[in-house]
């Protein structure tokens, strides 16, 4: 398997990343190494071995549904760099 | 429509009804002041960690179970990730390939067809914040309060044939929700949301034509026809031999139209994962069973045993019991009443005909069952006539006053005094000498005029056949 510039270029869209050429090609490379030592794995037989979900040993943790105190609002808004009517003021946001 | 089949298939969130969040303590309030609802955990600041809700799991599965869903042993969470301001984390805490449920069906009945609709899955998931666009479109607002509020995503199986059975789906899933109590179901609040899916087929076609989604209908009434102008448009296209784009539609409410939305440049890729901060969720036997004992009596079984225990028809007993509010108010009254019929009477027609006209559900009324049991209570001992209990009826809706004040208050009791109305009576005979002697000559119509007459100058409360029956003895003897 082999990661394309192109595919890196998707990803980095994805996940709001401006990259420069040089850099995608350099990423490409990275990911190309980490896919190649994950594949190791891919030698493995693993029939009877269950998939790992989660590597914590818990399952079931839970709360209560007990509500407890909130957020002031002025701290909930103070890093905020716009506020209006107790919101956040952000960029227009069009469907 | 013959030469094409349509099919269907329902996305609908259902908002649970706990009291906290999802993943953290805070209320869930509706209507609460913008972002008075939030903690660092549902801001998504850094360093916190969500903790699930287990009553949010407990209701999921009450609800998969209500919808016939068997209960798989394991389920987790994954995080679907999109850039959206209403997400502050970036990514949507829900359930990719392991969901809560899989696999049930929900019974549906439209113009008396019994179908069986699939269900594919019930998954939890958050809802989030909620964005408030300024009126010239160059800013907008988010409210994080909705954001991390539980919902759950039912997903039905393209088992849906026509937009009104779509329809009588969710008419009947809002039934089973209000009766499972899981969710108050106020779709004007966003408590329950409907996405559809729509393609055409050729009839009997055992492949699936080109299909569209349509988003931002906002009642049952709207996705009905949502989904009329998107078969007809799918229907025109395909008649015409072109050909349909994959694509999300927006409904126009106000102009009744559906239109693209803007497509991304990329097709959507959520890149779901397994979310490390959640633990998997084990559900063993012993659980699900004691979720399966907290159900109640659900629409059905209850249609059944109101026909077998008093005397009702299945149209009555199925109109009464799609309401969890309205069969429960009609249990209360017949507790301490015996004719059925006349009850679910009331029910059906003067109750409904006030609730809808209110816009409201009984339970949202002042309307109680003593309210309702004193009201047949006087009608059956004859202290007002059936008509006035209609007019005391819209009186204790409004007011919520017992019925007995109202009808002493507006002077409202039924005349059954025989010399009283005997001396109306003869006033009537004496005024109308034309409609006497009609009757007299054999035109028996000409009864209900007089009777008609009596009525009107007792202001309705002479005992209609009181006033019938000495009408008939005073005109069949004195032949003056
Ligand atoms: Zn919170």
């Amino acid at each position: 398997m082999k990661i394309t510039q192109e595919e890196v270029a998707h990803v980095a869209m994805l996940a709001r990343l401006e990259l420069s050429a040089k850099e995608k090609e350099e990423i490409a490379g990275q990911l190309n190494d980490i896919l190649e030592y994950v594949d190791k794995l891919n030698r493995l037989d693993t029939t009877d071995v269950p998939p790992t979900m989660h590597v914590l040993p818990l399952v079931n943790v839970f709360r209560e549904d007990e509500p407890r105190p909130c957020l002031p609002r002025e701290e909930v808004l103070a890093n905020a760099p716009e506020v209006e009517d107790g919101m956040f003021r952000i960029p227009p946001v069009i469907e | 429509m013959s030469q094409y089949e349509t099919v269907i298939g329902l996305e609908v969130h259902v908002e649970l009804a706990t009291k906290t969040k999802i993943f953290c303590s805070c209320p869930t309030d509706f209507g609460s002041a913008p972002n008075t609802n939030v903690c660092p955990v549902c801001l998504a600041m850094p360093g916190t960690l969500p903790v699930l809700n287990k009553k949010a799991v407990e209701y999921a599965i009450k609800a998969a179970l209500a919808l016939n869903c068997p209960i798989p042993s394991y389920a987790k969470f994954d995080r679907k990730n999109y850039f959206y301001p209403d997400l502050p984390k970036a990514y949507q805490i829900s359930q990719y390939d392991l969901p809560l449920a899989v696999n049930g069906y929900l019974e549906i009945e439209c113009d008396g067809v019994k179908r069986r609709i699939g269900i594919n899955r019930v998954h939890l998931e958050e809802d989030a914040g909620k964005l408030v666009h300024s009126e010239f479109g160059d800013y907008s607002l988010a409210d994080y309060n909705r954001g991390g509020v539980p919902l759950i995503e039912i997903v039905t199986e393209p088992d849906l044939r026509s937009p009104v059975e779509a329809k009588a789906f969710l008419e009947k899933l809002k039934s089973i929700m209000l009766y499972t109590g899981v969710s108050d179901v106020k779709m004007e609040e966003g408590s329950l949301r409907c996405d559809a899916n729509i393609s055409l087929r050729p009839a009997g076609a055992d492949y699936f034509g080109v299909r569209t989604e349509i988003k931002n209908m906002n009642s049952f009434r709207a996705v009905q026809r949502g989904l009329e102008y998107e078969e007809q448009r799918h229907l025109e296209i395909l008649s015409a031999g072109g050909e349909l784009v994959q694509e999300t539609r927006r409904w126009d409410e106000d102009k009744g139209v559906t239109y693209a939305m803007r497509s991304k440049e990329e097709a959507e890729d959520y890149r779901y994962f397994p979310d490390p901060d959640l633990v998997p969720v084990i559900v063993d036997e012993a659980w699900v069973e004691e979720i399966r004992k907290s159900l109640p009596e659900m629409p059905e079984e209850r249609r059944q045993r109101y026909m077998a225990e008093w005397g009702l028809s299945s149209y009555d007993a199925e109109v009464i019991t799609a309401s969890k509010a309205m069969a429960d108010f009609f249990e209360a009254v017949m507790a301490d009443y015996h004719d059925a019929k006349t009850a679910a009477n009331w029910m059906m027609g003067e109750i409904a005909k006030h609730l809808n006209a209110a816009g409201i559900e009984i339970n949202e009324s002042r309307l109680t069952p003593a309210h309702l049991l004193e009201l047949l209570k006087l009608v059956d001992e004859g202290t007002i006539s059936g008509k006035i209990a209609k007019t005391v009826f819209a009186e204790v809706f409004a007011s919520g006053k017992m019925p007995a004040e109202i009808v002493k208050e507006k002077g409202l009791v039924q005349i059954t005094d025989e010399d009283a109305i005997a001396a109306i009576v003869d006033r009537v005979i004496k005024e109308n000498p034309k409609p006497v002697t009609d009757y007299r000559e054999g035109k028996a119509k000409a009864l209900g005029f007089l009777v008609g007459q009596v009525m009107k100058l007792s202001r309705g409360k002479a005992n209609p056949e009181l006033a019938n029956r000495l009408l008939r003895e005073r005109l069949d003897s004195q032949q003056d």
